[in-house]
């Protein structure tokens, strides 16, 4: 394991991210509200570049309390999506959205002073 | 080899190649020496609506050429063709969709050869059957002559622009099945152009197969030993479609429904025992629903021989004796029950891999190289020789190595 260089803190706000070439390993590093997650780059569907799509709200279903559709609307947790075929993925935790069960593999992030690494 | 790297990039949304978009793909294609073997892509589309002035051109009718040019003066839709509602972007989470707008080709090359090729370079395709995209909704146009138009000056087009120019672009051109003496002269006029492969009939549409008037354009077909193929699409404005409100309900049924149907008047009323020598060619409608209605048909007919007189053996025996393209295959999480459905249709000698690229649910090469049940050989005749052979294709690499 090592530590591969992914920017300077401050070079990154929210909603950013870079995808590191970090030996044999493709990450995506995204941050998020002040915090930074980081993910293999090979969607678990075909192995498209999972960490290069869009990043977009979760869409729910809006059900009433009589269990009548009533619409839809952007939930609050954040997706990123493969942009070859719209697989999403959960940016706090790397799980599939359409089966919990599968989790891309996730990566340590740390940060040494200024400079955010990613462990690989 | 992919040599170690290191290196930091940040994605861009106002740059777009499709070399660096499938990256992974040529990671695939390296990774599983697909340099040593044919891959031909049976089904992958163009979008000619970016060429529909050029094509409008070819239109024989004046009065139907000047309307068709005039149509195209509010740009990127034509008030003379018809279309369907369907978000097959997925509200632009499919990128590639809007960004392909952004990708530089050179200038001596016809955009839609030069962004085919680079894709198919980048999966280490051999040969792509092209086809169109909004045409496939064409076989619903309320005008018959409209279609006959459209698939003439298409065809013209196709071959003369596209077909005549790229020896690794090879195409089944539309049949106006709307007008059966037009689509048998189509069949007549273009059956020995260079880079036709074949015919197609776009499945949205109504129109029974075994009807009298297509028996002559089957025995031309036959005759000539070019295939016929049906390509699936939809119809949201189908009676019992129409119920649908997401386009993954209209999608998944959509695209077996039509060739359902049409799979079953061509068994029911004998077509393959009067045309033993034809090709039938089934295209993008996956693969369980073949699994389905084979199964569904042995068991009314062996109570109903009398419905259909004309078969002397089982529905699925003909059936397991015509092509399925792969796409979009359906890979269960159980996988033996797709090794029965490769078993079901005869998928070493019958199953034709394509990609569907550049749809929004295209598959890799690898969806059939990295099945576990499959031997080597059985890989390389799904993703190559089978279709080589159905075209009548050299089965030499021909692909840039990947």
């Amino acid at each position: 394991m090592a530590e591969w260089f992914v920017a300077k803190a401050a070079e990154m706000s929210d909603g950013d991210r870079r995808i590191v070439s970090a030996g044999r390993h493709e990450i995506g590093v995204f941050c998020k509200d002040g915090a930074f997650y980081a993910y293999s780059n090979y969607c678990l569907h075909a192995g498209g570049p999972a960490c290069e799509g869009l990043m977009i709200n979760r869409v729910v279903d809006l059900i009433g309390p009589d269990r009548t559709y009533l619409g839809q609307a952007f939930g609050d947790e954040m997706h990123f999506v493969c942009p070859w075929h719209g697989w999403e993925y959960d940016i706090e935790t790397g799980e599939c959205a359409g089966d919990r069960k599968l989790k891309l593999r996730k990566y340590d992030v740390v940060r040494r002073g200024e400079d955010i690494f990613v462990v690989a | 080899m992919d040599m170690p790297r290191n290196e930091v990039r940040t994605p861009r949304f106002d740059q777009y190649s499709t070399s660096k978009y499938l990256e992974h793909a040529s990671e695939q294609a390296r990774q599983r020496n697909y340099n040593d073997f044919l891959i031909v892509d049976v089904d992958a589309h163009h979008y000619e609506n970016e060429s529909y002035k050029d094509v409008f051109s070819y239109i024989d009718s004046p009065v139907i050429r000047r309307a068709a040019m005039e149509s195209t003066k509010r740009g990127g839709r034509s008030s003379m063709l018809n279309s369907q509602v369907g978000y097959q972007d997925l509200g632009g989470r499919i990128t590639r969709h809007d960004l392909r707008r952004l990708e530089q080709t050179p200038p001596d090359t016809h955009r839609d050869i030069a962004m085919t090729k680079a894709w198919m370079d980048a999966m280490g395709v051999d040969y792509a059957c092209l086809f169109p995209t909004p045409m496939l909704f064409l076989g619903l146009h309320p005008q018959v002559e409209i279609e006959v138009a459209m698939a003439q000056a298409y065809n013209r087009w196709l071959c003369e622009r596209i077909l005549g120019q790229e020896p690794r672009i090879i195409s089944m051109l539309y049949l106006p099945f709307n007008d059966p003496e037009a689509a048998y002269r189509t069949v007549q006029e273009f059956g020995d152009r260079k880079g036709v492969v074949g015919f197609m009939v776009t499945s949205p549409r109504y129109k029974p197969v075994h009807d009298n008037v297509y028996i002559k354009t089957y025995a031309l077909l036959e005759e000539i030993g070019k295939p016929i193929s049906f390509h699936a699409a939809y119809n949201w404005n189908d009676q019992a479609l129409s119920m649908a409100n997401r386009f993954i309900a209209v999608h998944a049924l959509g695209f077996m429904w039509f060739n359902m149907i049409h799979m079953t008047n061509w068994v029911v009323n004998g077509l393959p025992e009067r045309f033993p020598k034809l090709k039938v060619m089934w295209v993008e409608s996956g693969l369980t629903w073949a699994y389905s209605l084979m199964q569904r048909l042995d068991h009314s007919y062996m109570m109903r021989t009398s419905d259909c007189p004309s078969l002397k053996r089982r529905p699925s025996e003909y059936m397991r004796e015509m092509y399925y393209s792969t796409q979009p295959m359906e890979v269960p999480q159980d996988l033996s029950i797709l090794e029965a459905t490769f078993k079901m249709i005869n998928a070493e000698t019958q199953l034709v891999w394509s990609s569907d690229y550049p749809h929004w649910d295209f598959d890799l090469p690898s969806v059939i190289y990295d099945l576990p049940f499959l031997k080597e050989e059985a890989k390389r005749n799904i993703l190559g020789a089978n279709a080589a052979r159905l075209f009548g294709l050299d089965t030499k690499p021909v692909k840039k190595r990947v």
